[in-house]
């Protein structure tokens, strides 16, 4: 399953702001309405992953827990920096079989970064970006309104109208609009930031009155059980 | 990723570049592009770096796929680094460009990455090391590499002179880099010029608007 995805980053001025589209699809199937497609890695470090589903999942989840278990060892909050090359050096081994493209937005004692890593384990540094197959229209806002130290109302409406671009204008991508705000105070994962105005009205729980069946007839049989064995087993506490 | 029409040999990410690097009196010029590209096609980055520091007195450009550069780099980056610990004195260029054709030649049917280094040292001044595709590695006073630089062969065997001037060698780097940039799809971007003598290392950037002109533009 692939995400055929649109996912962006900007970095602004307190901060970085992740946004995603939520659809998955399966040729062209939509395997999923409300996928995450924005990680987390550390408490602040997200990650946007396009590509293959399973292989974002997996890659990110092993980057996440190697990153708490170096956390834990060395009594030091994880750097943006080491995350990419932990990710770059994992690629690179696998020579582009892993299908992951990612984009790493976090906040660390050293700044507020972007970067991108490619399926084969190139990375780019950047203050915007755009990845999926809907790259093309996001970054075509991105590239015309991006500003540098930009406010967080900006930043925040400024990924939106990217993603929201790739949504209207790439079939593999759709549905609601996830963004992520990482600062230095914290994270505000808001999920979904904007929805789709094309969503059904079913409800997911089907539960009926008693009475909207008709009842015909009534038997009850009462089931009578009576004890064939009985053992005790004491438990040893200490 | 498949949207992104892949005709050209290097899977992913490649650099498609111009780099340069020239010996004048007293230092050197490594200068490149910075544009990466997918495909021939696709530009994915308008400002990737392709010069990038080994050492104090040392810089490399890569060409080629962007991925393996970068790979082999790091690998470089740490080998040179412990080996300037255990010799206890900063590496020689020649150190440096044989860590990466070392790497290069044992996993030439792996790797697809070419590069130029260069650099000042206390033995024998400005160098300048081209390590090729396969594993070649060869001194020279001036030298080319990459997609564009089949553009300049000419203007760099005419202009080029041992022993320029600092400021005459900027700018036939510059003007070299302005005309392979202006003939190849997958060279463009700002100029990236490292200047590097003994007793330092200067970065000068010059966008692309700021770039030499020619009679046809």
């Amino acid at each position: 399953m692939k995400t055929g995805t649109t996912i962006a980053g900007v970095v602004f001025k307190d901060g970085v702001v992740l946004g995603a589209d939520t659809r998955a699809t399966s040729s062209e199937v939509v395997a999923d309405k409300m996928c995450s497609k924005i990680h987390y890695i550390a408490p602040n470090i997200y990650c946007c992953g396009a590509g293959t589903a399973a292989d974002t999942e997996k890659t990110t989840d092993l980057l996440s827990s190697n990153l708490t278990i170096f956390s834990q060892n060395s009594g030091r909050n994880p750097r943006l920096v080491m995350a990419v090359n932990i990710l770059q050096d994992m690629l690179y081994r696998y020579h582009g079989q892993i299908g992951a493209s990612l984009i790493l937005g976090g906040v660390d004692c050293t700044g507020n970064h972007l970067y991108t890593v490619g399926p084969y384990g190139s990375v780019n540094k950047v203050p915007y970006l755009a990845m999926g197959s809907g790259d093309l229209a996001a970054l075509g806002i991105l590239e015309d309104r991006y500003q540098q130290d930009m406010e967080l109302d900006t930043a925040k409406e400024l990924v939106r109208v990217a993603i929201h671009a790739g949504i209207m204008n790439d079939l593999a991508s759709g549905n609601n609009i996830d963004i992520c705000v990482i600062t230095r105070e914290g994270v505000d994962y808001i999920r979904p930031y904007q929805e789709s105005e094309y969503k059904d009205s079913r409800k997911m729980k089907y539960r009926y009155r008693p009475g909207t069946t008709p009842v015909l007839t009534e038997k009850v049989v009462p089931l009578k059980l009576e004890v064939v064995q009985e053992s005790v087993q004491q438990m040893e506490t200490v | 990723m498949e949207k992104h029409c892949t005709n050209s040999q290097v899977k992913g990410v490649s650099t498609g570049t111009t780099i340069l690097a020239a010996t004048f009196n007293g230092g050197v010029v490594i200068c490149s592009d910075s544009r990466a590209s997918i495909g021939g096609e696709y530009v994915s980055s308008k400002t990737i770096n392709k010069v990038i520091q080994v050492h104090d007195r040392i810089f490399c450009c890569m060409a080629g796929s962007l991925a393996d550069a970068q790979a082999v780099i790091k690998a470089a980056k740490y080998n040179l680094s412990f080996h300037s610990v255990q010799m206890e004195s900063p590496p020689l260029v020649i150190a440096a460009a044989s860590v990466l054709k070392e790497l290069c030649y044992h996993n030439k049917d792996e790797l697809q990455a070419g590069f130029i280094t260069a650099g000042w040292d206390k033995k024998k001044g400005p160098q300048v090391y081209v390590v090729s595709l396969g594993g070649m590695l060869v001194p020279q006073l001036v030298t080319i590499g990459g997609s564009g630089s089949t553009y300049i062969y000419g203007y760099v065997d005419a202009k080029y002179k041992p022993n320029m001037s600092r400021e005459e060698c900027l700018q036939f780097a510059t003007n070299a880099l302005a005309l392979a940039m202006g003939r190849d799809n997958v060279s463009g971007g700002v100029a990236h010029l490292v200047v590097v003598t003994e007793t330092g290392v200067e970065h000068v950037v010059v966008p692309g608007n700021k770039l030499p002109k020619f009679h046809d533009e």
